[in-house]
């Protein structure tokens, strides 16, 4: 029962209801040859409650196939509509071309409370039921139910969990270089849904950084007209200033635990990285160097911190153990590599690299290997951040002349655009999975 | 007299022109801030542009003291001779102004990640700060602050345009 309230807690509607801003529209660029047959076969809607504009199956099946890796079935295509095992007809599903359905429901929850989402996946060569589930879901928070039960298809059939039921962080810039320019902190659902402004403001906003726990933000500020790092509440809005010290408060890290934070802070006479204590403000302070030392990164362990250092010439990924002895050069292709993202497993760091200077693009750096490979094709990409199941990488980029958002899978197969109609979109930041 | 205040009215209007029309072709839809409120004009034709202490002079664009703007290379600090006298001139007014303080806005081009960039900005405002300590000015007067490539005074992504936003502005927030 506790998790279940965790759970609801955590959702959608919980947030605070900010303000409303403009939503990201996503293209799918290129997707996977031979991408998975699905039918995501429409729910029955078996609530007392009025069934939403977007069907659940609908959300579902949007999902599938903004990863690449499924090709849902069009609904009208579709001859039957199962609800219950029993009765799927496989003979038609098989004739249709199609490896998997998934069908199911949506019921009142027996306590009254909101609903509750009863799906199966069946394996249509087989027979067999590979899912069966009931997925309780909190008043109106069937979207991200929709994205819970997309995370369990995905992961039943993909070996690896779904990241759908996260959100993104990024930064809006509107009427920019004008009278009115405005830079808004935006928290959306991962499929673009839901964009909430969690912070607007005159001033530049940057480097928005989740906690472990998907409910608070840091980020950096110049609302006083210097930098600052902020740590705010998403869900009380309560907003903290966590580091103000003289010259530059940047690069906010959250360590695993979601203790302490990470910074970079010019208070030395140039940029270093510190570790702060958010209960004592204990503040430490791991490299002392005259070169600029920024982009902190926890290894998921927390026992490493990644970090960009022009130390040797050029900016380069560094690493050192969390009490700042162990220094180690990191990557050594190409004169810029910056602005780590760590993925799943600490062997991918997805940075932003160039080779002399004139295209600046995404590449995976394979700590085993010691290669790189180059991921996006854009000439100014910056700001990678790994989706939390580590399959796909959120970045900014360039699209004639306006800031967009991309992602591109781990393996370079897999290409989408998120556009925003009204602005300029930068500093995107993948949530962790919300439990 | 009368003719000397409408000729540096005249100039001072066209100079304020130039700039207009220079920011309507990059930005076209930003308004123009109002016109600089023009300095005791009855004196300053009888001012040296030299006179590096002399607070007319930073409105005179006769003056080096006019140019608020250092410009850099590209992942480069350093400051290039050619800047050197403008430092000098400002060093100069503010250490002979005990009243004057100077923010030194530190700024970069577009390339490259949005965090190493407030680094390269700071360290350019730093550039411009130290042969002004050296120089004797009193750090209480002068405050670097970087915005990095949060600031740009152009956005075309050409190399015409990155040169411009690599730079220091010397902002005075007391004469």
């Amino acid at each position: 029962m506790v998790s279940a309230l965790r759970a609801v807690a955590l959702t959608g509607l919980m947030l605070l209801p900010l303000l409303a801003s403009a939503q990201l529209r996503i293209e799918i660029i290129d997707g996977v040859e031979g991408a998975m047959p699905i039918a995501v076969v429409p729910f029955a809607w078996e609530s007392q409650m009025p069934e939403p504009a977007s069907p659940v199956h609908e959300i579902i099946s949007a999902n599938l196939a903004r990863s690449g890796l499924f090709e849902p079935m069009a609904e009208d295509e579709m001859i039957e509509r199962p609800i219950r095992p029993p009765e799927v007809r496989f003979g038609s599903w098989r004739l249709l071309r199609v490896d998997h359905i998934v069908i199911g429901r949506v019921i009142d929850a027996a306590d009254g409370i909101g609903q509750e989402i009863e799906y199966h996946l069946l394996d249509v060569h087989s027979g067999r039921i590979l899912l069966s589930q009931a997925l309780p879901v909190a008043p109106g928070d069937l979207r991200f139910g929709a994205h819970r039960v997309t995370d369990a298809v995905y992961e039943a059939l993909i070996g690896v969990p779904g990241a759908f039921a996260t959100r993104i962080a990024y930064v809006v810039v509107t009427d920019i270089g004008g009278p009115d320019e405005l830079f808004e902190l935006v928290v959306a659902d991962a499929d673009g849904f839901n964009p909430q402004t969690v912070v607007r403001n005159t001033q530049p906003l940057l480097s928005p950084a989740w906690a472990p726990d998907g409910r608070r933000l840091a980020y950096v500020s110049f609302a006083t007209g210097r930098s600052n790092v902020i740590v705010q509440d998403l869900f009380t809005g309560q907003t903290e200033v966590v580091s103000s010290s003289p010259g530059i408060n940047g690069a906010p890290a959250w360590s695993p635990d979601g203790r302490r934070l990470a910074v970079s802070l010019s208070r030395g006479g140039s940029p270093d990285i510190w570790v702060i204590d958010l209960d004592s403000r204990a503040h430490q302070q791991l490299t002392h160097h005259w070169s600029i030392n920024t982009e902190p990164a926890w290894s998921p362990d927390g026992n490493r911190i990644y970090f960009t250092s022009d130390r040797a010439g050029r900016p380069q990924i560094h690493v050192m153990d969390v009490d700042g002895t162990g220094l180690e050069r990191v990557t050594w292709e190409g004169n810029y590599n910056a602005r780590a993202s760590i993925g799943l497993e600490e062997r991918y760091l997805a940075v932003v690299y160039s080779e002399g200077d004139n295209d600046f693009r995404i590449a995976i750096h394979d700590r085993e290997t010691e290669r790189l490979r180059v991921l996006s094709n854009g000439r100014l990409d910056e700001s990678p951040s790994f989706a939390p199941n580590g399959s796909m990488v959120l970045y900014g980029s360039r699209e004639n002349g306006r800031g967009v958002l991309a992602a591109v899978s781990a393996d370079g197969r897999i290409r989408q655009r998120l556009v925003d109609s009204e602005g300029d979109v930068r500093e995107p930041a993948w949530s962790p999975i919300l439990r | 007299m009368n003719t000397a205040i409408r000729f540096v009215a005249l100039v001072l209007l066209a100079a304020f022109l130039a700039a207009c029309a220079r920011d309507v072709r990059e930005e076209p839809t930003a308004p123009e801030p109002p016109p600089p409120r023009p300095a005791p004009v009855e004196e300053v034709d009888r001012v040296d542009p030299r006179d590096f202490t002399d607070a007319r002079n930073l409105d005179n664009p006769d003056s080096l003291l006019s140019q608020r703007t250092i410009y850099f290379e590209f992942d480069r600090s350093n400051v290039r001779a050619q800047f050197r006298p403008i430092i000098d001139a400002h060093a100069a007014y503010i250490r002979a102004n005990p009243s004057a303080r100077v923010i030194l806005e530190g700024h970069a081009d577009e390339r490259g990640s949005r965090e190493y960039n407030l680094g390269l900005g700071e360290r350019r405002g730093n550039a411009v700060e130290q042969p002004m300590q050296a120089g004797g000015v009193s750090g209480r007067q002068i405050e670097v602050v970087s915005y990095g490539e949060e600031r740009p005074v152009c956005r075309d992504s050409s190399e015409d345009c990155w040169q411009r936003n690599r730079r220091v502005e010397i902002v005075y927030t007391a004469r």
